[in-house]
């Protein structure tokens, strides 16, 4: 899918927004911070912390039970969470279809555990993505252990690290669901997933999309991509630890039985049984993240005001920039996987430089205040079909910069000094 | 670059970069053990042949980091031909050395690092000495330790072939 931005959208005030993040203040080894690892957890504006912070100080109580104003306070806050989630992502109907869980990984396996139970027989076959992060691959391998086996194929990706979907009538015949990263964590290509997702649907499958790359940085949609799923973690989208969402297409969701048992997700219970209560609370047993609920309306509030579309602008041109510099300073030596710079790819760059290993180059990234991740990325098939161990991970944010850039070259340099 | 130096002393970086015993025993009649970390994906293989209450032979095979490749190579070097007991022993004067920090840890509430450190005779480690700077860095911890753990793994495996 290319994200293209609108032409003339104005761009970012780099340097005015870095002062919103209090962690950016702080220094590594005497040196300022060089946050380049949001694509694994991004860092909190003030705005957020604040949020909730003042959560706790004058609201805090459990929802959905007491009668006394500050808990009816709580409830409200935690249901305008579901709200403006849901809009972010253009959700038709927020407050009944926004589930929260506590991450991208548990709102997967929630699809995976009541969609799947109930929609999944021994022999069906799914589609995958070989890009896929465990989180969208190991919950349909235990659900097919536990109802006598699934075939699960794979969309095979190219020498450019894209989707090949030349054969992709063929792929999905015959097919129950199609999981799709919306953006690969490990190369950032943002694949053409409303293509898939028609092509899908045609077939006769659902659709469910790991949202946890793209939605932080990029305008989604969730009936224009032709998703029935969607899932994303506040804790990338600027927000804190501790929450996720699964947007689920209503109809879907009423179907589907519950997930884990306990308080609120039930109508009545008895000695001998139990009936559920409908979505979303069927699907948030126990006392749900509240302050997190709050602290992610902050976040999405704070993208907003920026305007997705321009953060978006600013990492695209970014990742260009990034691109083209690494080719500039270290040549052949620095291989960044992943497709071409282009509107088809975010802003994760995943590096191999000369033969050092990715441990050992963050390492060395870490004395220079780098923040970067090493490892496989929890995307083991895809490292093993690339065809090394780890790579070096630099993943931008609204708040990443030129001089950023520099940085990261001056660290992978002094690595190859040492290794070299 | 402190810090840096004394985590890739020359010594590591030698055994980084021509590591010593490298290969694989045929198996049988050697015994082959497979270690593996799950969290970067680095892994080392060892063939050993043990004969006569003796690490006759030991070949390293597999790929990682500097640090999870030189513990390894330095490792094969220190045990090739010596009785088991002894490196039952090596094993246990290496592990505790790397488990200084987490001992540090577990003693020191104020998380200053000024806790007494736990003994150790660095001298009966000889070269495996140099891999003390990666107690400063306890995620590497587990990148050096990976094929110690292994090869006490195999001499069990060994021992209970045997009994």
């Amino acid at each position: 899918m290319a994200v293209t931005p609108p032409a003339g959208t104005a761009p970012l005030n780099v340097e005015a927004l870095r002062k919103d993040f209090p962690l950016l203040t702080r220094t590594v080894h005497g040196r300022p911070i060089v946050y380049l690892d949001s694509a694994s957890s991004a860092l909190q504006p003030r705005s957020v912390i604040d949020a909730m912070t003042a959560y706790y100080e004058t609201t805090h109580a459990n929802v959905h039970r007491g009668v006394y104003a500050t808990a009816e306070a709580a409830t409200a806050l935690y249901e305008r969470a579901r709200v403006v989630a849901g809009r972010f992502i253009g959700a038709p109907s927020p407050a009944h279809e926004i589930v929260f869980t506590k991450n991208t990984t548990e709102s997967l396996n929630l699809v995976a555990h009541s969609w799947g139970r109930a929609n999944l027989r021994a022999g069906d076959a799914i589609l995958l993505t070989e890009m896929e992060h465990h989180a969208n691959i190991v919950p349909w391998m235990i659900l097919s252990e536990e109802i006598g086996g699934l075939d699960i194929r794979y969309i095979p990706i190219d020498g450019d690290g894209r989707l090949a979907l030349d054969d992709l009538d063929a792929l999905v015949d015959g097919v129950k669901l199609v999981g799709i990263s919306a953006m690969s964590n490990v190369l950032g290509t943002i694949p053409p997933v409303a293509r898939v997702a028609e092509a899908a649907h045609r077939a006769g499958a659902i659709v469910v999309v790991d949202g946890a790359q793209l939605v932080p940085h990029a305008p989604v949609d969730v009936t224009a991509l032709g998703a029935d799923f969607l899932a994303f973690s506040a804790h990338k989208t600027m927000g804190p630890t501790g929450i996720g969402v699964l947007w689920g297409r209503a109809a879907l969701l009423d179907a589907m039985g519950p997930f884990l048992g306990g308080g609120g997700m039930i109508l009545d219970v008895k000695l001998d049984s139990f009936r559920p209560a409908p979505p979303p609370a069927r699907f948030e047993a126990g006392t749900p993240p509240i302050a997190e609920a709050v602290g992610l309306t902050a976040a999405i509030q704070y993208l907003s005001d920026i305007g997705i579309d321009r953060i978006r602008a600013h990492e695209l041109a970014l990742t260009n920039h990034a691109l083209a510099r690494l080719d500039e300073k270290l040549g052949a030596d620095c291989r960044v996987f992943g497709p071409p710079a282009g509107p088809d790819r975010g802003g994760v760059m995943s590096l191999a430089y000369r033969d050092v290993h990715a441990h050992d180059l963050a390492q060395v990234l870490d004395q220079f205040g780098v923040c970067v991740r090493p490892g496989h990325h929890c995307a083991k098939p895809l490292m093993r079909k690339l065809g090394v161990q780890a790579t070096a991970r630099a993943s931008l944010s609204l708040f990443s910069d030129e001089h950023d850039i520099e940085v990261l070259i001056e660290g992978l340099l002094e690595a190859g000094r040492l290794f070299g | 670059m402190a810090d840096l130096e004394e985590l890739y002393r020359e010594i590591i970086l030698d055994h980084y970069r021509s590591p010593r015993n490298r290969g694989e025993l045929d198996s049988p009649p050697a015994h082959r053990v497979e270690g593996f970390n799950p969290l970067c994906g680095d892994e080392v293989v060892i063939s050993m042949l043990v004969e006569d209450g003796k690490v006759a032979d030991l070949k390293i095979a597999g790929s990682g980091c500097s640090i999870s490749q030189s513990s390894a190579s330095l490792m094969s070097a220190a045990v090739k031909g010596k009785p088991v007991g002894e490196v039952r022993q090596l094993i246990s004067t290496f592990k505790g050395m790397m488990s200084i920090h987490e001992a540090a840890l577990e003693h020191d509430h104020d998380g200053d690092g000024s806790d007494e450190p736990v003994e150790i005779d660095l001298d009966k480690l000889g070269e495996l000495a140099a891999l003390q700077g990666v107690v400063k860095f306890p995620v590497r911890i587990k990148c050096a330790t990976l094929s110690w753990n292994a090869l006490a793994q195999g001499l069990d495996e060994v021992a209970a072939e045997v009994s």
